[in-house]
């Protein structure tokens, strides 16, 4: 089970959180902050599993964004760097060629299309179509019900 | 700014913007504030504000609390939104709920209500959204709510497939923290049938529910292995273009295969049936022989998945460990990719051979590899590629082959990174303990060790070598000869001069004979290293000094003259003033006889697993491979009864290897960590000598300097337990004494021990107890303390009874020291 994933900036600066395990608000801090030190120290041809803690490490990075996620002994490493390309693949479908700043001013989104590839720390929906669908599904309610988005841009 | 999608919320975007627009981190705490304020004015406000706006300030806490900052209202507005009619305001609460809530949050109770409505509704999407906050917050409060419902729609006939999926694997979520809502019966059957689901994702998603379902309860879940079986061979059997969306670069299903595998790794044998292994072993064939084919893609997500699926096949294979076949060819394989230009892969085949070497059937065939693993140990530039490398020598290590693994393992350990260190002199140390076949070879080795890695060499692998040589006759002289040797060298590191000076003292008379190692000679090399020492090794020398006085009396008024130097005799640290003075009494007072009793050889240790070993499983726990092949009995005893055995404790008072330490203080039980070192405790020394002749008795008064509970005395016959509170200056003990015999225990008398001057402090009182205490009964007697003044001992019963008509006495000690209630006054 993944208990955790974290999105950073290549600065450090943390940009998406999922945590699948309660932890208080003070160690989720200090465990995001040691992560990303250790990662970012970390050179690029170097392996992309780490262990930490009893946890193993998975990161990959894409353009100036490093996607990282902790996963438990029994977990298969080679397989989270796929559920991580998966969600940038999503990402990407979903923004259109993403990039950091999609992610930072539509934060929101970026969780909504988490929250369908992976629940409970588990993998929900591998096909990328379904997945798709499900999101175009969630903004088609929205438009619906929303006329004054429009209003809101003009005002 | 970027487009924003869906309803964009232009104040929201516009808010980020100055976020991102600060120069300074103070600029931004500022604007930070100054928004906080905003928002906190609009909640407070009188004016209603309408969902929009709430969604919209909901979220600028959502994103300020993502900052990293603190967020300590807006809760209540967020669960307002939950409620809304509008999905998107629904939507934003929900997250905003799942990211900032704790679970054991008051807010949870508040929050239920709207999550059963949505769960009820039926728009699958806001059914979805529901049970993704649930799984999100995953509490006990959350099981308890809806531990019936989630049930209901995971198997229920008309559930959609999306719904199907998150119902699973929220299901999941729940039980993790409360196992109980399972409901068991006829929903088994039905929840294992969902492998047989039409749908990839229902069949994805069950498999990770069913797989903890069945860790926690493997019989009722049986049936799950043929399915999965069939599962797994429809899917490796399949072509890329059979399973559309769920091919992954060209992998049929992977994340599904992988689950199935995992699935499966919970049985042994995996399958009872033949017919079902059968497939099973087919399966894994054609995924060996799948992952030989050449790819057909050059993209590492193709590379990646497809080897996903072979490792996790080879993980199922070694969890078998009973087809030599299928062993061999993954060992063949892995071996492949230990040349292969991914880091990752190679990091993974070094992990997954560590568990081949454990396996009868293909230990051989990885010791194959040993070349290159080798290489890969100095040459890797990731260090934790190196550390695999390191843990894969060790796991193919035997007999064969242990003299070169180890000789290149010191080798590297010249140049090695200081943070695998360590962890390599320990795995070192065990090896060349456990297949020397010549003892002067592990004496060459740790002596090595200690001079090339010195600083990382701890306690526990130089007290073994010590032990080792102390145990076995035949290596002594040539021990003291080489750590002679190697105390020549100009600087030598503190470790070297401990074992030097241990094993001089005690068998330096053996290479004194040749004049370049005379006594004088082996004295003054030692004592030339005195000075540059800490005082623990300090005091380790002065006693071998006094050895020495017993070994070559023709040296005496050398030794002598040390003990008496001022730094010695009155030395700042007690301890070595202390041996110092008591050493040089010994040697003008003690006759020659006297001395040659008291600082005797040591007597031989006795046989227990290696300390280390015990410290490396610690260091590493969960992922240290092991040095054993599977099957075959080692010589090696279990590290268990190293740590319960604390009726040896008296025993193995030669735990105390270095005499550093006093073990007749009970205060310095835990003091010393020379004693947890060895892995023994000090349990019964307070009472032995009072106690009656009947074995084993345990005291162990000690603990309840913060215990208030517990047993305090034990023996073959009588158990003592004690209750105790305090308030104050006053305590109250409950003691229950328990026959453990099938006889009544007669007269039976407990006696204070308490003197009059010493009751004007610490006043006692205790009830009577009836003289006989019946077969197997339990009787209880309380006694009142009330604390007066000060007092420094620690009162006592002296319990007298007849068993069978002879006479015992115990002595045992009231918890009632006096830090106890003064602790609580």
């Amino acid at each position: 089970m993944m208990q955790f994933m974290l999105l950073f900036s290549r600065q450090g600066k943390l940009r998406l959180q999922k945590w699948y395990v309660a932890h208080p608000d003070k160690l989720k801090k200090k465990i995001t902050r040691e992560l990303i030190t250790t990662i970012l120290a970390r050179k690029p041809k170097m392996c992309s599993f780490l262990e930490w803690r009893d946890l193993k490490i998975v990161y990959k990075r894409y353009a100036s964004l490093y996607f990282c996620c902790a996963i438990e002994q029994d977990d298969n490493e080679l397989l989270t760097l796929e559920v991580i390309h998966r969600y940038v693949e999503l990402l990407d479908k979903y923004f259109g060629s993403v990039c950091e700043l999609d992610i930072i001013f539509n934060f929101e989104k970026a969780y909504f299309i988490l929250d369908e590839l992976l629940l409970g720390g588990e993998i929900q929906e591998t096909s990328k179509k379904i997945v798709l669908k499900a999101i175009a599904a969630q903004d088609l309610l929205q438009e619906e019900e929303t006329p004054q988005g429009f209003l809101m841009i003009m005002a | 700014m970027p487009a924003v999608r869906g309803d964009g919320m232009r104040g929201l975007a516009v808010f980020i913007s100055d976020i991102r627009n600060c120069k300074s981190k103070e600029a931004e705490i500022k604007r930070i504030n100054k928004e906080l304020a905003n928002i906190r004015s609009k909640f407070k406000g009188d004016k209603t504000l309408d969902g929009y706006q709430k969604k919209k300030y909901v979220c600028k806490l959502l994103f300020i609390f993502l900052l990293g900052h603190d967020i300590d209202f807006g809760h209540m507005e967020a669960v307002n939104l939950l409620s809304s009619n509008k999905y998107s305001e629904k939507q934003i609460g929900y997250l905003f709920i799942s990211v900032l809530v704790n679970t054991n949050s008051e807010l949870i109770k508040l929050i239920i209500q709207s999550i059963k409505n949505d769960l009820a509704s039926r728009n699958p999407i806001h059914v979805n959204l529901a049970l993704q906050c649930i799984a999100n917050i995953g509490s006990r409060e959350m099981a308890e709510a809806f531990g019936n419902d989630i049930p209901k729609l995971l198997v229920s006939g008309d559930t959609m497939d999306v719904v199907k999926q998150s119902a699973a694997l929220c299901l999941l979520r729940l039980f993790r923290t409360s196992q109980e809502i399972i409901p068991g019966g006829e929903w088994t059957s039905r929840i294992i049938h969902l492998l047989n689901d039409q749908h990839m994702g229902v069949v994805t998603a069950a498999t990770s529910l069913i797989d903890a379902l069945v860790k926690k309860n493997p019989e009722e879940y049986k049936g799950c292995v043929s399915l999965a079986v069939s599962r797994l061979s429809r899917i490796v059997t399949a072509s890329y273009t059979d399973l559309q969306d769920y091919t992954y670069y060209f992998v049929p299903a992977p994340w599904l295969s992988v689950k199935l595998l995992r699935l499966l790794q919970n049985y042994t044998p995996p399958a009872e049936d033949p017919g079902v292994r059968g497939r099973l072993t087919e399966c894994l064939e054609t995924i060996l022989n799948k992952a030989q084919e050449p790819p057909k893609s050059k993209k590492v997500q193709h590379s990646n998945a497809k080897n996903a699926v072979l490792f996790e096949a080879i993980s199922l294979i070694i969890h078998n460990d009973s087809e030599a076949n299928l062993l061999v060819r993954a060992c063949n394989q892995l071996g492949q990719f230990l040349s292969n230009r991914e880091t990752n892969l190679r990091y993974l085949a070094l992990e997954s051979m560590c568990h081949l070497a454990t396996s009868e059937f293909s230990h051989e065939a990885v010791k194959k590899h040993q070349e290159v693993v080798i290489l890969s140990m100095k040459m890797e530039k990731d260090v934790s590629v190196r550390q695999r490398a390191v843990d894969l020598l060790y796991a193919m290590c035997d007999k064969s082959n242990a003299e070169e693994i180890v000789q290149e393992m010191l080798n590297y350990l010249e140049t090695a990174d200081y943070s695998i260190r360590e962890e390599m002199v320990l795995k070192v140390a065990i090896l060349a303990e456990k297949y020397a076949t010549d003892y002067t070879w592990y004496v060459d080795v740790i002596l090595n060790l200690i001079r090339i890695a010195g600083d990382y060499v701890s306690e526990e692998v130089w007290y073994r070598v010590i032990q080792i040589v102390i145990n076995r006759d035949e290596v002594q002289g040539y021990a003291a000869k080489t750590v002679f040797e190697a105390l020549q060298a100009p600087a030598c590191h503190e470790n070297m001069v401990k074992v030097g000076g241990y094993i001089l003292g005690e068998f330096g008379n053996l290479i004194a004979g040749d004049q370049r190692s005379s006594p004088a000679v082996q004295f003054q090399l030692l004592h030339s290293k005195y000075h540059l020492c800490s005082p623990m090794t300090r005091a380790l020398l002065l006693s071998t000094y006094v050895k020495f006085i017993n070994l070559f009396p023709e040296i005496r008024t050398q030794v002598q003259e040390v003990f008496k130097q001022h730094s010695n005799l009155r030395s700042a640290d007690a301890e070595l003033q202390q041996r110092a003075s008591e050493y040089l009494q010994l040697s003008i007072i003690a006759s020659s006889d006297v001395l040659a009793t008291v600082l005797e050889e040591m007597p031989a240790f006795p046989e227990r697993e290696s300390s280390i070993l015990a410290v490396l499983k610690k260091k590493k726990p969960g992922r240290l491979p092991e040095n054993e092949i599977k099957e075959t009995k080692s010589p090696v005893v279990t590290n268990n009864h190293a740590n319960n055995d604390n009726h040896n404790a008296s025993s193995t008072a030669s735990a105390d290897l270095l005499g550093l330490s006093t073990p007749t203080q009970p205060s310095s039980a835990n003091a010393g960590g020379l004693l947890d070192v060895l892995g023994d405790v000090y349990g019964n020394k307070s009472n032995n000598s009072l106690s009656s002749a009947l074995p084993p008795n345990v005291s162990n008064f000690k603990k309840f300097v913060c215990k208030n509970n517990g047993v305090l005395f034990e023996n073959d016959l009588i158990q003592i337990g004690v209750k105790s509170e305090f308030r104050q200056n006053l305590g109250r003990l409950g003691l229950f004494y328990g026959n453990k015999t099938n006889v009544p225990l007669q007269s039976f008398v407990p006696n204070l021990l308490w003197s009059e001057e010493q009751s004007s402090k610490l006043i006692i009182q205790m009830k009577h107890v009836e003289p006989v205490l019946e077969a197997g009964a339990q009787r209880q007697q309380t006694i009142n303390a009330e604390c007066i003044d000060d007092y420094t001992d620690t009162p006592s019963i002296g319990l007298s009874f007849l068993y069978n008509n002879m006479p015992q006495k115990i002595t045992f000690k009231l918890p009632l020291n006096d830090k106890q209630i003064l602790r609580t006054n």
